[in-house]
């Protein structure tokens, strides 16, 4: 159990995937205007990291490593990716029409996000066994969640101020994520 | 891009030559880099063990490779005893964890007869820049305090859970998880010893060994 | 446009990463020190020229439907052999950049470039093209790293100049977020007031 709390400190707010291992910031930056907008993309890449770790893991471990495939991981798992968010997007418009309108603009945007391939690696580099692997990568995107959510609270407070012409956008952005990661460095002794 | 649509055949077989390709030349690749990577691995591992090693001279002395597996491990460590005049002058332990703060980081570590820790050496981490990688002794003092300490009567750990190594500032993970590396390569070590204790009598020759 | 124009272009008036702000993970990630900023500039420039290259080759052939797949595996196979080639011939720059080499296959600025030139110009073209966007990827990373190395470690290029006045945060991830939101701030600041 006490393993379980700490992975969940861990991921989501000690090793937090945006503000402490940069995976995912396009998206981050580009969809935190709007609160509605964020919780959106946090739940769609919930949704399809958990389900694409899960089956790389299994891939990772039940082929890539029996046949010695490694080299052929990002190759692999890439294409897997970009299959899964296909198939989601099929099946959600049939089963759900509503889950897919909340979700469905974002999962294009999901194939080329390096926080769902990032995450596949770096669980196949943990060795996990794949309840562990699933575990980890729900609380790394809840991690995501957490930030985006917090971080577009905060942007959409930053449209009503004035702050200098060449800061508007992006540089004020990243400064207001700088100094939201340096907080979350304070978490770093939790664990 | 053609004007007219495509068959979904057309995009099956576009989609799988490509993948062919890609898989074939990337192969080509692997099977050309392959040897270079396994001499860098080899290479750095000797460099590492004759570090961890001071006073032992690989030129007159044997390494015997074996492998040993401590409770609490998924992966088997690879415990090298050195001789020296057919008497044992020590080991390197190439130790791991998964306990670090951004997953699995191996050191090597040098211990001698007795089980005192001679020196350490990190083989690969990837623990944050500026506070976790401090582990390597280029970057900090940290890892010089554990020479000439031995996890024989007690494990070691940092001050914060009662032990007296100096946890790094800010980095108590990544510190923690340097102890319980140590701590497990002193047990490989021992669970060679008592291993090797019978056959020391035999001549000294390369065998592998699993300890289940 | 003239061949020397699609080079210069990337590197200054369409910087990828500081006027288009593409590729933001990389440019944050990896940019703790001047070497490291190079390294790993220099790697995705290695992948933007062959993969424009094939990529326009094949433009007439490629179909439209699946083309983002195709692109995908384009990507992912050319950065494996960058990673593998570094493994073997440049280990250390290969340890620290560590998981990013793959992610390289995953950066927008790539497939941008396949998308919006590659597909649509001629092969020298695209491949110029390639080279200029990942030089100036390059320039951006290697101006982050070395301002992060210098303010955080007192060092360039592991040369230390400086004893004790390090501000460590900027090694950290604060303040990669810092120094290129100041970095791009100063930019616009230059290119308004020329306006």
């Amino acid at each position: 159990m006490e393993y379980y709390i700490l992975m969940i400190l861990g991921a989501v707010l000690v090793n937090n995937i945006i503000l402490a291992q940069f995976l995912g910031i396009c998206p981050f930056m580009g969809v935190s205007g709007k609160m509605s907008t964020a919780v959106g993309m946090g739940a769609a890449l919930l949704f399809v990291m958990t389900l694409s770790t899960m089956v790389t893991t299994l891939v990772y471990n039940y082929v890539l490593v029996p046949l010695e495939l490694v080299y052929l991981q990002t190759v692999i798992f890439i294409l897997i990716i970009a299959a899964l968010v296909q198939a989601l997007e099929i099946v959600l418009k049939k089963v759900s029409p509503s889950l897919y309108n909340a979700l469905g603009i974002f999962l294009p945007l999901i194939t080329t996000n390096c926080a769902v391939l990032g995450i596949a690696i770096t669980v196949t580099l943990k060795s996990f066994s794949l309840i562990d692997a699933t575990l980890f990568t729900m609380f790394t995107a809840l991690g995501f969640c957490v930030a985006i959510i917090i971080f577009a609270g905060i942007r959409e407070q930053l449209e009503l101020v004035n702050i200098p012409k060449g800061m508007k956008g992006i540089p004020i952005a990243l400064i207001t994520v700088g100094i939201l990661a340096l907080a979350f460095m304070g978490f770093a002794n939790l664990a | 891009m053609s004007k007219k649509e495509n068959s979904i055949w057309q995009l099956i077989t576009a989609l799988t030559s490509i993948t062919v390709v890609a898989t074939i030349a990337l192969s080509c690749v692997y099977l050309a880099t392959k040897e270079p990577i396994k001499q860098i691995k080899i290479a750095k591992d000797n460099a590492a063990k004759v570090m961890v090693l001071p006073g032992f001279d690989p030129a007159s002395g044997v390494f015997v490779q074996t492998k040993a597996l401590p409770e609490g491990l998924k992966d088997s460590l690879t415990v090298t005893l050195a001789y020296m005049n057919n008497q044992l002058f020590g080991a390197a332990v190439a130790t791991h964890t998964n306990i670090a703060f951004s997953g699995r980081f191996d050191i090597m570590v040098g211990f001698d007869h007795e089980g005192n820790i001679l020196n350490t050496e990190v083989l690969g981490h990837q623990e944050t820049p500026g506070l976790g990688d401090k582990i390597d002794k280029k970057k900090d003092k940290f890892p010089l305090q554990f020479a000439g300490r031995t996890p024989k009567e007690k494990p070691l750990s940092v001050r914060k859970d009662g032990g007296d190594i100096d946890a790094i500032t800010a980095a108590t993970i990544s510190s923690r998880a340097f102890c319980n590396a140590v701590n497990y390569a002193y047990q490989a070590y021992q669970m060679v010893l008592q291993d090797a204790e019978i056959i020391n009598n035999n001549n000294i020759t390369e065998k592998e060994e699993n300890h289940e | 446009m003239n061949k020397v124009e699609l080079i210069t272009r990337g590197l200054i008036k369409e910087n990828p990463t500081l006027i288009m702000v593409l590729g933001l993970c990389p440019s944050l990630a990896v940019t703790t020190s001047a070497i490291n900023g190079i390294g790993m500039g220099l790697a995705t420039t290695f992948v933007l020229m062959c993969s424009n290259t094939l990529i326009s080759m094949l433009r007439k052939v490629i179909p439209n439907k699946v083309r983002i797949p195709i692109f995908v595996v384009v990507f992912a196979a050319f950065v494996s052999m960058i990673d593998l080639v570094m493994q073997a011939y440049i280990p250390a720059l290969s340890a620290s950049l560590g998981l990013f080499i793959p992610l390289i296959a995953v950066n927008c600025i790539v497939f941008a470039r396949a998308e919006s030139f590659a597909i649509k110009n001629k092969i020298f073209d695209s491949a110029l093209d390639g080279l200029g966007m990942g030089l100036g990827f390059t320039l951006a990373l290697f101006l982050i790293g070395s301002v992060r190395e210098i303010l955080g470690n007192g060092s360039i290029f592991d040369y230390r100049f400086m004893e004790n006045s390090e501000i460590l945060v900027f090694v950290l991830a604060p303040g990669a977020f810092f120094v290129m939101g100041f970095i791009i701030a100063t930019i616009r600041f230059f290119q308004a007031k020329k306006n």
